[in-house]
């Protein structure tokens, strides 16, 4: 497209069992305040929901947060669900991970991790920079 | 598959609709993404669509916001699904004005339609007043081409007046919830007036017979409601969080498809759906074309001694020329 950037479409969701949901509303509104277009699933959501949400909503980029240390197990397999139906959409991740887990998530295919304290700058900067493009009208 | 651009040009957006028609649910929602993007290729997908639709039954869900209609969306589209139907949503959310960007959260309430199957799409108003995004019509479109039936359009949470339901939808419900106002709130103009089906929800919430009533009083009062006099608006009572009453609903929305379906009413509410989608095209170019000229460096100083009145109308003579 030239000229104008459309809204970035970023899928906002809790994995599993994980009743965490705070940080996930804060980076929703910070991402809107951003000017992109969240669709927010919230929580309990699974795979199946997921990947259906991110393939009817047409979506730049999914944001999944993670409060439960399920981050190594549920990171890699929203990345090869996602893979398997030939969405080739970056995964960002949220929430609490270790240090010692980056790499591993990094080689499972997931885009970036944001960690507690990340800025509102840090959050808005790494879904453009996972999407590659601004997302300014 | 790739997002086709403008210089993928026209054949891809054929080969998405027919992508869509057999049921590739990537090529409905990268065509729905056309529409939201307007310009060349969206009047493509309009073009491609065009000689599909009028399967689907349209139904317009609106009411202010909270009143429930996500959460009846849900249990609705949830019961047709599993009913052997394959209905579509089409969930509206306000963009802001500031920035640009949504919060689309119509979906929180719709875990079962999703697990059902249900296509569920959000669409952002991006700018647009009167309760839908100015690419509603054009993404029922899409969907109606790609055989869902019935689809569901969920407003944004409205007022009094956002009635843009009306001329987008075959049917259109408006839900109240308990405590929403008294009987002076339901003889005043506006959003009442337009319902095909009135809702009560939160039905086992205080005050909802009280609800109920006044609507019946408002109804009784009236001559035109129901769109030109066309039938007397029936009252469902629902608590949709339990999916309680939502069978009645199915039974109501399919009665008034039979109802419109017997005369001509269908035919001369989907002429009007059309007449109305070319009006707001032609409002757009024309708001578009007026803002070029405002922001042209060739427009003549506005003089003070002009009233704006004045001025307006020099500007649509040349505007119109």
């Amino acid at each position: 497209m030239v000229g104008t950037d459309l809204p970035i479409r970023v899928v906002l969701a809790k994995l599993g069992f994980d009743g965490h949901d705070r940080g996930l509303k804060v980076v929703a509104r910070m991402l809107r305040d951003a000017g992109m277009e969240v669709v927010y699933l919230g929580l309990r959501q699974t795979t199946d929901s997921i990947v259906a949400a991110v393939e009817q909503e047409d979506a730049d980029v999914v944001g999944i947060s993670m409060h439960n240390a399920g981050h190594l197990t549920l990171g890699p397999m929203i990345v090869a669900a996602l893979d398997e139906v030939g969405l080739d959409v970056p995964v960002v991740i949220g929430g609490i991970v270790p240090d010692a887990d980056l790499s591993e998530l990094e080689a499972a295919g997931v885009a970036a991790v944001l960690g507690p304290g990340a800025s509102v700058e840090e959050v808005v900067s790494t879904v453009r920079s996972a999407v590659g493009r601004n997302g300014i009208t | 598959m790739e997002s086709p651009e403008p210089e993928a040009g026209l054949s891809a957006v054929v080969e998405l609709a027919e992508a869509s028609r057999s049921g590739d649910r990537r090529a409905t929602a990268r065509l729905l993404s056309l529409v939201e993007r307007g310009g060349a290729l969206a009047d493509e997908v309009a073009s491609a669509t065009q000689a599909h639709v009028g399967g689907a039954h349209v139904v317009g869900i609106t009411g202010a916001p909270g009143s429930g209609k996500s959460t009846i969306t849900n249990s609705l589209t949830t019961l047709l699904s599993e009913a052997g139907q394959q209905p579509a949503v089409l969930a509206v959310d306000p963009s802001s004005p500031l920035t640009g960007g949504a919060i689309l959260g119509d979906r929180v309430r719709m875990n079962g339609a999703s697990d059902a199957g249900v296509f569920i799409r959000s669409m952002a108003t991006r700018g647009h007043a009167g309760g839908l995004a100015l690419a509603a019509s054009g993404a029922v479109r899409v969907l109606d081409a790609a055989g869902f039936d019935p689809v569901v359009i969920e407003t944004v949470g409205v007022g009094q007046v956002e009635v843009d339901v009306t001329d987008a939808a075959d049917t259109t419900i408006v839900v109240v919830a308990p405590g929403w106002g008294d009987a002076v709130q339901a003889n005043k103009a506006g959003l009442l007036e337009v319902a095909d089906l009135f809702v009560v929800n939160k039905a086992d919430r205080p005050g909802a017979t009280d609800a109920r009533r006044d609507l019946e009083l408002m109804l009784d009062l009236s001559t035109v409601t129901g769109r030109a006099g066309f039938e007397r608006p029936s009252i469902t009572m629902t608590t949709a969080t339990e999916g309680d009453g939502i069978g009645e609903l199915a039974t109501a929305v399919a009665g008034h498809l039979d109802l419109l379906s017997q005369g001509v009413e269908l035919d001369r509410r989907r002429e009007k759906r059309r007449i109305a989608e070319v009006r707001a095209h032609l409002e757009h170019l024309l708001v578009g074309a007026a803002d070029e000229m405002l922001a042209s460096e060739g427009l003549q100083p506005v003089r003070a001694s002009e009233s704006p009145m004045m001025v307006a109308r020099r500007l649509a003579g040349q505007l119109l020329d």
